[in-house]
């Protein structure tokens, strides 16, 4: 690990009108790490990811990968530099099949530049391209899986096809909203050793989870957001032992409630 | 025999045939299935100046060709783009001056102005629409409507560009043969490359913008850049057009920037059938014909355009051609039960 982070989030705050959803969230992370970020529904999860993707404007704030400022940059400039997400609610190309999915993916100018999640620097034809992506992720090659239309497949296939989409332009960072919600027990723990293959294979990610066990097991590191502001940023037993993230997730008064019930 | 001991049975014709080439080459009657409805289109539209019975129905046709680009033109940016254009007008107008503009100032001949004409006008065109092309919804519509509107404002009040009298003494085709043969086989030509186009890799980057542009963002493209392209190559057809319709009237005035070149191509597409890039061919083909049989109605002829649509839109919304490779991929026969 080099010393450098590779994105670096500095007091980045988002306000729509008069709702702060992210409020001077400053963090760091270093090359092949995996970040969990974990808070209650609302607390700005996704609008803090919008905003380092460049989905939306910071109200203020900076964002630097590799030392370079990006902040303001549109999203699309952001994806060719090699910072790809998922979406919370899946955005597959529905009328398509799946590898026809990767087809749109492998037409950017990155996926040129570095011809796909395995390609070094040449991109051959983009079906069979987009196929061997599929298998490696778990698509198997000769059932008919990876030539059905999207809008037939399970939610696993789909959040499958989500990554996938990712790795098509050879990420530098991943970050995944939510890719574990909606799955099953069985599903998710296929889902793991993926993961952790993908951080192997030198990709740095980011994941908004609510899934908390699978998301601790996983993670180097755990940041937890509540309304919009950073509680504790730390190592998934420290997170775990820490008396705020209690609060934060059982909410005091209700915790003692709950206590009084019992 | 009574109607309840029957029903229609649907069969697929073929599907093998359709969805890999390679099976098209086993047998002589797939082969023809398969290439036997461009042939009757191809031959049909290379047919038709020499059926029609005189030099009036003649220029019918340029005509009906000069509104299948801008159909096309309509139904690709609709369909494949997901961008709805009220250009036509538009598209007309620019292609028609420019190429009105080399012929009479710098004397060039029409195979110059027409190519130069197209490309120059479509990238003039795509610079117009530009700034409304990042935003979402109804804004392109709106734009694409205005600019023709007001372009002819422009050129009567300040009267530039022959005024409201417009540009006369452009120089003709020469020949009614080569004039006609030209535009149709322009519309052949953008008809099957149009086709081919929606069906490459890039295509299926047009529709993604059209039905997921938030998934074409996050894959590292942009979506403005990319409708820009659309846009481009939409103008050029309706450019083409006017450059090769000024160069048959031998005229360019404002009347080039009238609103029936936006509107009638959007019925066309709707009768003829959206999506389909012949469907659109196909309905100028009835329209514009009908419509030159309503030229003594002078005006009263929207009114007609009108109920032939809301009748279409009402009956067989999904328009002539689509029901009609319905009908020629499945067919139906009636079974005893
Ligand atoms: N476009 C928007 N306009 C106005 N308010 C918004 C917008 N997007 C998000 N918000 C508000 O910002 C806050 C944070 O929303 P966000 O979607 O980031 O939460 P989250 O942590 O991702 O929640 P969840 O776990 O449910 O996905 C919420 O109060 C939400 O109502
Ligand atoms: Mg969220």
């Amino acid at each position: 690990m080099s010393n450098q982070p590779i994105l670096q989030v500095q007091e980045v705050t988002k306000a729509f009108g008069g709702v702060i959803a992210v409020n001077g969230v400053t963090f760091d992370i270093f090359e092949k790490e995996i970040l969990g970020i974990i808070g209650p529904n609302g607390s700005g999860k996704t609008t803090l990811i919008n905003c380092v993707t460049g989905f939306i404007n910071v109200t203020s704030g900076k964002v630097l990968f590799r030392g370079k400022n990006i902040t303001g940059r549109p999203a699309h400039k952001i994806a060719d530099m090699g910072i790809t997400r998922t979406f919370q609610i899946m955005r597959p190309y529905y009328s398509l099949p799946c590898y026809k999915n990767l087809v749109i993916p492998l037409f950017s100018p990155r996926a040129k530049r570095t011809g796909g999640w395995r390609g070094g620097g040449k991109l051959g034809d983009r079906d069979t391209v987009g196929i061997d992506i599929l298998e490696e992720i778990g698509f198997e090659r000769d059932s008919f899986v990876p030539y059905k239309i999207a809008s037939t497949l399970p939610t696993g296939y789909l959040k499958r096809l989500e990554l996938a989409r990712c790795l098509a332009l050879k990420p530098e960072i991943i970050i995944c909203d939510e890719i574990f919600s909606g799955l099953s027990m069985s599903e998710i723990a296929s889902m793991v050793p993926l993961i952790e293959r993908l951080q192997m294979d030198g990709i740095t990610l980011i994941m908004i989870e609510h899934r908390l066990r699978e998301l601790f097991r996983v993670s180097n590191r755990i940041l937890v957001l509540n309304f919009g502001e950073k509680v504790i940023e730390g190592t998934p037993e420290e997170v775990m032992a820490d008396e705020k993230v209690k609060e934060v997730y059982f909410g005091s008064e209700k915790a003692e409630e709950v206590m009084s019930h019992a | 025999m009574n109607i309840e001991q029957r029903r229609k049975e649907r069969l697929d014709r073929g599907i093998k045939v359709r969805t890999d080439g390679l099976y098209a080459l086993m047998s002589w009657r797939e082969l023809s299935y398969l290439t036997l409805p461009r042939l009757v289109l191809i031959v049909g539209m290379l047919t038709l100046p020499f059926i029609m019975p005189s030099m009036y129905w003649q220029r019918v046709i340029s005509i009906v060709c000069i509104y299948a680009l801008l159909a096309m033109s309509f139904d690709f940016l609709a369909h494949f783009v997901g961008l709805v254009s009220l250009g036509g007008a538009l598209f007309i107008g620019v292609g028609g001056y420019l190429a009105a503009i080399m012929n009479t100032y710098f004397g060039m001949p029409p195979l110059l102005t027409i190519p130069i004409a197209t490309v120059v006008g479509a990238g003039i065109c795509t610079l117009f629409l530009l700034p409304c092309l990042p935003l979402r919804g109804v804004y392109f519509a709106i734009v694409s409507l205005m600019y023709p509107l007001a372009l002819a404002r422009v050129i009567e009040a300040l009267d530039i560009l022959g005024g409201t009298d417009g540009i006369m003494g452009i120089e003709s085709f020469g020949n009614r043969w080569v004039e006609q043969y030209f535009v149709i086989l322009m519309v052949l030509l953008f008809l099957f490359g149009a086709r081919r186009l929606v069906n490459l890799d890039i295509g299926l980057v047009f529709r993604a913008v059209k039905d997921n542009d938030q998934a074409v963002r996050a894959s590292g493209m942009s979506i403005t850049f990319y409708k820009a392209v659309a846009v481009f190559i939409a103008s050029a057809m309706g450019c083409m057009g006017g450059a090769s319709l000024v160069h048959i009237y031998m005229w360019s005035g404002i009347s080039l920037l009238a609103l029936d070149f936006s509107i009638l191509p959007i019925a066309a597409t709707v009768i003829g059938g959206a999506g389909t890039l012949v469907g659109p061919v196909l309905g100028c083909l009835i329209l514009v014909p009908i419509s030159e049989l309503l030229r003594a109605f002078g005006t009263l002829r929207i009114v007609f355009y009108s109920l032939i649509l809301v009748a279409f839109i009402v009956f067989r919304s999904e328009g002539i051609m689509v029901y009609g490779q319905r009908k020629y991929h499945q067919f139906e026969r009636w079974v005893k039960i």
